[in-house]
């Protein structure tokens, strides 16, 4: 599974991800973690305090419940499982497209095969993204027939990475199919 | 099936066409208004064209509606679509467009030639519209002597010199380096905007749909409206 490394932590929501992976089912936090880094964070895995300070939070948001707590005691006996509300909250932020922004492949990335790990539509990630880059392309493109020398050069720079985010997604778009095989296997 | 807006000029609906065993559109809608400029995107093989060749009346649709001024383009026959594409209607297509025994301004000239204009009154508008494409010094020269980007403005000034309510324009910029492929799209949208003329603008390339005002996205045969989505 591909991992794109060092960016993950900065750029996208470790709650939303690990909610996501609980929409399959309930989940302990060990078995979490392991869903996490399996699909998301092979070179840089998740901290186990990182994930129950997570669920924590999302416990307090009501975003997700207890499901089951084994005998034992600590935070790692707990079972977890996803509200509702939560449901709603995954649903709300794969819907959104992200603002156009370098190294952005890795929270698309994410959204794409959670929406494939919980049988929502991909490709409808993915028009909604390219809609949100072209419309930042448009201003640009309008910047810089406006603008001067500088003003254009400076467009075309930022251009030319969104048509490159713009190719990933088209790649992945028609690699959706496999991209699902492998995501679900 | 949401309605088209209220006063669009060009309006298809569920939109089907197979070759053979091979479906092409499969329900696919468009709608496009004077003045605007709509991309259609989609990869290969997803049924652009074909969305293109139906709502400009080269191809028919299986099945589906397409109205042009309100009025039903399937009621016509063939000779009235044909007058209709060449009074109404501009043609842009990536390759091989430019008549190579002609000179460009006769190239440019020879829509309006077809429909009975004197060739001093003809070859004076298509100078004009040469002038706009900043390619009237490139009047007495053959195709075969200009560039590819140069040849590309001459055919976007022969899809114009009629006066086309909508132009159809196919990767228009397909076969050109960037810088080039720039000023060609700069050049047709504001020529296009400055007539009031609505562009079908099929591509794949996001450059090029960042000069439209709109997108479709065409997958499958199945075309979704990006703006009526978000």
């Amino acid at each position: 599974m591909v991992c794109i490394r060092g960016v993950y932590s900065h750029a996208m929501s470790i709650g939303h991800t690990l909610l996501g992976l609980l929409e399959s089912g309930p989940r302990h936090g060990y078995d979490l973690k392991r869903a996490f880094d399996e699909k998301f964070g092979h070179d840089r895995p998740l901290h186990y305090g990182q994930v129950y300070s997570t669920m924590s939070r999302l416990l307090k948001n009501g975003l997700v419940e207890v499901d089951g707590i084994e005998p034992g005691g600590g935070p790692e006996r707990k079972r977890y499982a996803i509200t509702e509300a939560g449901i709603t909250d995954v649903q709300r932020w794969l819907a959104t497209p992200e603002k156009p922004e370098p190294y952005l492949q890795s929270t698309l990335y994410t959204k794409v095969v959670l929406a494939l790990l919980t049988h929502r539509d991909a490709a409808d990630i993915l028009d909604t993204q390219r809609s949100e880059h072209l419309r930042m392309m448009r201003i640009l493109t309008d910047r810089k027939r406006k603008g001067d020398l500088a003003d254009q050069l400076i467009c075309d720079h930022a251009l030319f990475h969104l048509e490159a985010d713009l190719r990933w997604l088209e790649l992945t778009a028609a690699r959706l199919g496999k991209l699902a095989e492998v995501v679900t296997r | 099936m949401t309605p088209p807006p209220a006063g669009s000029l060009l309006v298809a609906t569920d939109l089907r066409k197979a070759y053979g065993p091979t479906t092409a559109l499969d329900g696919a809608g468009f709608s496009i208004h004077p003045g605007e400029v709509v991309a259609v995107m989609g990869p290969s093989g997803s049924g652009k064209s074909t969305l293109l060749h139906c709502l400009a009346g080269i191809v028919p649709p299986d099945s589906g509606s397409i109205t042009y001024n309100g009025r039903e383009m399937a009621t016509m026959n063939d000779a009235q679509r044909s007058a209709l594409r060449r009074s109404d209607f501009g043609f842009v297509f990536q390759f091989g467009q430019l008549v190579p025994e002609l000179t460009c301004v006769e190239n440019v000239a020879l829509p309006l030639r077809l429909n009975g204009v004197s060739r001093k009154e003809a070859e004076r508008t298509a100078l004009s519209w040469m002038a706009r494409l900043e390619v009237d010094d490139l009047a007495r020269k053959r195709p075969g002597e200009v560039s590819g980007g140069q040849g590309q403005r001459v055919a976007v000034a022969r899809a114009l010199v009629t006066g086309p309510r909508v132009l159809f324009a196919d990767e228009p910029t397909g076969a050109l380096d960037s810088l080039n492929g720039e000023r060609v799209m700069e050049l047709l949208t504001e020529a296009a905007r400055s007539t009031n003329a609505a562009v079908v603008l099929v591509t794949h390339e996001a450059r090029v749909a960042a000069y439209s005002d709109r997108e479709i996205v065409v997958r499958d045969g199945k075309s979704r409206d990006m703006e009526r989505v978000i």
